[in-house]
């Protein structure tokens, strides 16, 4: 196996969850995208730990799944909010903070 | 070392699929469910990298409990159940540039700096002990910090969520 078939397929899922970022309304399905991020991220860490043969990378891979089980607790608890107050979770919507 | 990579193209072409799916469908739903197949396949994907105590962490807390949140978000914020033509921004069709030249960008440095350098197929295998020891003894510190990062989201939920 090479090293970069799964750096590609890495880079590839990162590339996919950028434009989910850019592309998708409802924020729920922008919080999915950051998911695929953060796993293409992952994906990079065990392919560098078994190419250098060292298990920094799987620490870390374990540190970025649990800071990303926070993210998504705390990023569904602003939608819930937003949308009790504003009975919409469409980030066009959320426009105060325009100049 | 064929059969590896047997397993590499199918599961790669299944969580590119999968991902596609998730950027592009119009069912929430749908697309819960489909981020389940690739972080599926990424748990896959780690097996055949010898880290099998990431994949199985990846599967009790990516498919076991962020799904659920998701599942739950969904219901929670009433997003429609079924088709919903109104989840893309009107500028959604900048993305695939966007995305487009990231990717070749990216793909252009990978081949540049690693070419056709091979996995070693007779490292160390990395044993649980050993992220264990790498946890609790240099990387004490930021395990810490995560402690107190995952009892804030977890006290910042609750007190986001609760009704008042």
């Amino acid at each position: 196996m090479l090293v970069n078939q799964f750096l590609l397929l890495a880079a590839l899922l990162f590339c996919i969850g950028v434009y989910g970022v850019i592309a998708r309304k409802n924020a729920v399905l922008v919080l999915m995208s950051i998911e695929l991020i953060l796993n293409a991220v992952n994906l990079n860490f065990i392919a560098f730990a078994l190419r250098n043969g060292n298990a920094d990378g799987h620490t870390f891979a374990l540190y970025i799944i649990a800071i990303a089980a926070a993210e998504v607790g705390v990023g569904l608890g602003l939608v819930l909010l937003i949308f009790r107050n504003r009975r919409t979770i469409s980030l066009d919507d959320l426009s105060e903070m325009k100049g | 070392m064929v059969a590896q990579n047997i397993g590499f193209t199918i599961i790669a072409a299944m969580m590119i699929i999968g991902a596609l799916r998730v950027v592009t469908t119009s069912n929430v739903v749908h697309a819960a469910l489909w981020l389940v197949v690739v972080l599926a396949g990424a748990a896959a994907q780690y097996i055949l990298l010898a880290a099998e105590f990431v994949a199985v962490t990846q599967v009790l807390v990516y498919i076991g409990a962020v799904m659920v949140l998701f599942l739950f978000g969904t219901m929670l914020t009433r997003s429609r159940i079924g088709r919903d033509s109104g989840l893309n921004n009107s500028y959604a069709k900048l993305g695939i540039p966007v995305a487009v030249v990231l990717f070749a960008a990216m793909a252009l440095a990978l081949s540049e700096s690693f070419g056709t350098e091979k996995l070693p197929s007779d490292g160390s295998i990395v044993t649980t002990q050993q992220i264990s020891d790498q946890i609790f003894g240099p990387y004490l510190l930021p395990f810490w910090a995560l402690s107190f990062v995952l009892l804030a989201a977890v006290i910042g939920a609750i007190v986001l969520a609760r009704k008042d």
